[in-house]
């Protein structure tokens, strides 16, 4: 949570329209320039499209790999782009983030990344992304609100191998007992999704990206 | 002479598209923001509110507009980009006039010239071949002032019957069905009633892509435990989500909706009540199904009998149900039959006038809903009247203050009024805000009657592909440089605040319209001042109709963030839910069932033409580009079309993704990449349209039209797929783009 709020991402509601893509670009701290990722799992396969903003972990990994201390957190927990006078564009935090959020730009020799636009969150508007959203994948109020609105339940801890990581941002899922969530493997909960069109075989050809 | 003035690629390389990809004077221009003014997005039906913000005379942003209660600040990318249409390179800022002899093709001349030669040859054509000889051709991207205004223009001014527009390549089917079965022509609900249903039944709407702020509406219900049924070729983004997949062949609809109505009378899920108390015609409608069994609708639709009788039982047992239709059911010979059979389903559950309970088209156009109303459809004059009603036309005769005679009888629609133009029937044409060259089926024929014009007179804000063929441009309006109304999808009508002025000489639509009138002799009919006395003469004009606006003022719907019609007078609070207590708009106050029985479309399969090919849009471009081909982020997103088609027939064709391959109908063949995926038909293939030329999926479709509707057949076509020579060097820009290792190219 930031400031009471809380940035919330349902991948099952994601359709992949790019509304958030281009809406970043409007952000008053970076304009110009999208730092938010949305990626299809495998289109081969299925239309289902995964949306990733800068998690804004609590002890940020980003941070503790970068040699010249140039990403910082703000007093409200977000973590912030590279200063630029510090930055060496060197990419470890680029290399490091279990996310994959932050991004080396060669011109101006800079990592930047997603700062839950800083300039709205901070004057209690809804960041650019989760404003225009028009399936409500990416979501910004408080819990309570969320609470009313809507069915699931929010998770903000994930493991890495052995690195456990905490995070501002949270990700909504059926049920926060079923375990870590992955959303790198498509759950059938459908059996139609095994052969939409009635083809009497399960075709799986795999990736034909 | 309505060739080309020099080849297209010289035309494309002074006129566009061009790419505008950052604001007035660049991203970190630092520009004052003069006023930021509440208003609409200038694309879908949907109507999103938006903020916009202006510096200097000139669109430099947006800001979300979260009051605005059907969206909440909601857009889809198209709407978070609209603003650089403002601004463009390519913006027409002066009139021209066809001279091959000058670079560009076309010079300027003064206003004057070009308003008096359009006059001039309007008036020739017609003293020599009779008034219908001159067509007009519209759009309903054009707000409802604008939309009535060319309605009387038309008929009062040109003083031809042949006014047609771009609606009729949109849902005229729906409206055909639910006026004949139902009385009037609107959605008969508002949005707010989509998250109280148990079950929504989604059929040929990629909701996603093309009303992006209905998923929100339908994960709405689905918060609450709704089901979802999804009938579509192709397992659309929203299609993923679904409980039951309906994955049809492309124009089969009839033989799904007859065979879930079957199920339903088999089963006793109906409501009898319902059915005697509000409607007639049920008899007949289940006679015409009675052998629409569920086993045999598998052989026809290629869907699984067990998933159409569990669609029925999901639809026929649930308390609250809405059923969301859009051109997927829409755009065949078979429009209005397939609009009929979905509204049997909903008479005969009673799912009709309670919250939560509708058969809705999803209207595509911005004012694809008002624009049908006031009157500039070759069939209606305002207030959704009838023009070969007697009685009507007097009403609207006294409005007008001329005589009954005056007013012209019924005209041919668009695509009729272009194989006339092909014919030689109608020579000379005057159109505003309608690209048939990218938008009308069988792109080569439409070229064709367009070389034939003796004289074309355009008003739009960009050269489009057929302005490109104009005698005369008048640079028009863009939408935040006017003001006026439009009605939504949810028949709620709302108001367009102006932005800016028009730029250069351009002027508003309005005023050019009105100084031809005067220049022909008829500006005593048109006496106004602009929008706002338009909007007024309109409202009177629609009193007693079925679409009535009479209670309406700009004041009201500013203040009530838009008004449903009916809103017949002064204090009424409009019309958000229709045929509540079971009255409908027949004079009997019933509904009507139609014995729909499935027969097959226009064109089928053969052995030279074997694949079924179906169109549609893509989330970034909007109908036929003429404003989103030329915003660069929205192009970057999917910058050319390509061929969606299934791992089992590309590998029978021998391609895989980023393959070239050449699709060839009876009309003509487009060589582009193949887009291989699991989520299309085997038998289907798919192809975006919002292309000219060599990549114009309307190359490909047929000009078979809906016999009632009129509306075009681009649904359904057969064709052939070979492997061509080459491939693409990206068939997913986003893959590339956002995926692949390298750092984007920050935008400065």
């Amino acid at each position: 949570m930031i400031g009471g709020q809380v940035f919330v991402i349902d991948h099952s509601r994601c359709i992949g329209c790019e509304a958030c893509v281009h809406a970043c670009e409007e952000c008053g701290t970076h304009r110009g320039t999208s730092l938010i990722h949305l990626d299809h799992l495998d289109r081969g396969v299925s239309t289902q499209t995964a949306p990733t903003v800068c998690m804004h972990c609590e002890d940020p990994t980003c941070a503790k790999v970068c040699p010249a201390d140039a990403i910082k957190q703000n007093e409200a927990g977000v973590v912030q782009s590279a200063l630029k006078p510090r930055c060496i564009g060197c990419s470890n935090c680029v290399y490091a983030c279990p996310f994959g959020v932050p991004r080396y730009f060669p011109e101006p020799d800079q990592m930047m990344k997603c700062d839950m636009c800083f300039d709205r969150t901070s004057q209690g508007l809804a960041p650019m992304c989760a404003s225009v959203c028009p399936s409500e994948a990416l979501w910004y109020g408080t819990p309570e609100q969320f609470a009313e609105r809507r069915p699931g339940e929010l998770i903000n801890e994930f493991r890495f191998g052995n690195q456990a990581v905490r995070t501002h941002v949270a990700v909504v899922v059926d049920d926060r007992h079923d375990g870590p969530l992955d959303v790198t493997t498509m759950t059938v909960r459908q059996r139609w999704q095994d052969d939409p069109f009635g083809l009497g075989v399960s075709y799986t050809a795999g990736s034909t990206r | 002479m309505a060739h080309l003035p020099l080849s297209e690629q010289d035309l494309i390389d002074r006129y566009g598209p061009h790419l505008n990809r950052a604001p007035p004077g660049g991203w970190n221009a630092g520009l004052k923001i003069d006023k930021v003014v509440d208003t609409h997005c200038c694309f879908c039906g949907q109507q999103c509110g938006i903020k916009l913000k202006v510096a200097d005379n000139q669109v430099v942003g947006f800001e979300p507009r979260y009051d605005f209660p059907f969206n909440e600040g909601k857009l889809c990318p198209k709407g978070v980009k609209r603003y650089l249409q403002g601004a463009h390179p390519d913006r027409l800022l002066e009139p021209l006039e066809r001279d091959p002899a000058v670079p560009g093709g076309f010079r300027p001349v003064s206003w004057d010239h070009a308003l008096d030669r359009t006059v001039a040859e309007i008036r020739r054509i017609q003293h020599a071949h009779g008034p219908d000889a001159v067509a007009m051709l519209s759009g309903v991207s054009l707000t409802n002032e604008k939309s009535y205004l060319i309605g009387k223009f038309a008929r009062l001014a040109l003083g031809t019957a042949n006014l047609d527009y771009n609606g009729r390549l949109c849902m005229v089917s729906a409206g055909a069905a639910s006026k004949r079965a139902l009385g009037v022509d609107r959605a008969p609900n508002p949005w707010s009633d989509i998250p109280l249903a148990d079950v929504i039944i989604v059929a040929g709407a990629n909701v996603a892509e093309c009303a992006p702020i209905t998923t929100s509406y339908i994960w709405r219900a689905r918060d609450r435990g709704a089901k979802l049924i999804v009938a579509d070729p192709r397992v659309t983004p929203l299609a993923r989500t679904a409980d039951v997949f309906l994955g049809l062949r492309p124009g089969t609809d009839s033989a799904l909706f007859g065979a879930i109505l079957h199920v339903l009378i088999a089963n006793d899920w109906l409501d009898h009540g319902y059915i005697d108390a509000h409607t007639v015609g049920f008899a007949d409608a289940a006679a015409a199904v009675a052998d629409h069994t569920p086993e045999w609708a598998a052989t026809v639709t290629g869907v699984p009998a067990d998933r159409i009788i569990e669609a029925a039982r999901l639809w026929g047992t649930s308390a609250t149900g809405m059923l969301l239709h859009a051109r997927g059911i829409e755009h065949h010979t078979k429009g209005v039959e397939n609009v009929n059979a979905c509204i049997n389903l909903g008479l005969a559950t009673g799912k009709y006038g309670r919250p939560g309970c509708g058969v809705c088209t999803i209207t595509g156009q911005g004012n694809g809903q008002g624009g049908r109303e006031q009157g500039h459809k070759c069939d209606q004059l305002p207030g959704n009247r009838d023009i070969t009603n007697p009685e009507h036309r007097a009403h609207v005769a006294g409005v007008w203050g001329c005589s009954v005679d005056e007013i012209p009888g019924k005209g041919i629609t668009a695509q009729e009024i272009v194989e006339a133009i092909h014919d030689g029937e109608i020579k000379g044409l005057l159109s505003i805000c309608f690209n048939p060259l990218v938008s009308l089926p069988d792109t080569a024929f439409t070229r064709r009657a367009l070389d034939k014009l003796e004289f074309y007179s355009v008003i739009d804000f960009f050269l489009s592909e057929t302005a490109q063929h104009a005698d005369i441009v008048l640079p028009g309006s863009l939408h935040e440089e006017d003001e006026g109304t439009v009605t939504t999808v949810e028949g709620r009508c709302v108001k367009i605040n102006a932005a800016v002025d028009p730029p250069g000489q351009a002027r508003t639509d309005w005023h050019i319209l009105r100084d031809l009138a005067w220049r022909l002799g008829r500006g005593h009919y048109f006496d106004f001042d602009g929008p706002e006395d338009l909007f007024e003469e309109m409202c009177r004009a629609s009193a007693g109709g079925s679409a009535d606006y009479a209670g309406m003022t700009w004041d009201r719907i500013v203040a009530e963030q838009g008004i449903f019609w009916p809103c017949p007078e002064p204090g009424h609070p409009g019309t958000p839910r229709l045929f509540e207590g079971g009255r409908f708009f027949h004079p009997d106050g019933k509904a009507k069932f139609f014995p729909i029985r499935y027969r097959d479309p226009a064109e089928v399969v053969d052995a030279d033409y074997p694949i079924w090919l179906t169109t549609g849009r893509v989330v970034s471009q909007y109908l036929s580009g003429v404003q989103t081909r030329r915003i660069a982020q929205l192009v970057d997103q999917y910058p050319e079309p390509l061929c969606e088609m299934h791992p089992l027939l590309a590998g029978r064709v021998g391609v895989v993704s980023g393959d070239r391959v050449t699709v060839t109908s009876r009309r003509g063949s487009i060589t582009l990449p193949a887009k291989v995926v699991e989520t299309i038909r085997p038998d289907t293939v798919f192809i975006p349209y919002h292309w000219p030329g060599d990549k114009a999926a309307n190359t490909l479709t047929n000009r078979a039209l809906d016999p009632i509707s009129k509306i075009p057949e681009y649904k359904v076509s057969a064709v052939n797929v070979e492997k061509a020579s080459g491939s693409a060097t990206v068939t997913d820009a986003r893959d590339t783009r956002l995926h692949d290792g390298e750092s984007p190219e920050p935008n400065r």
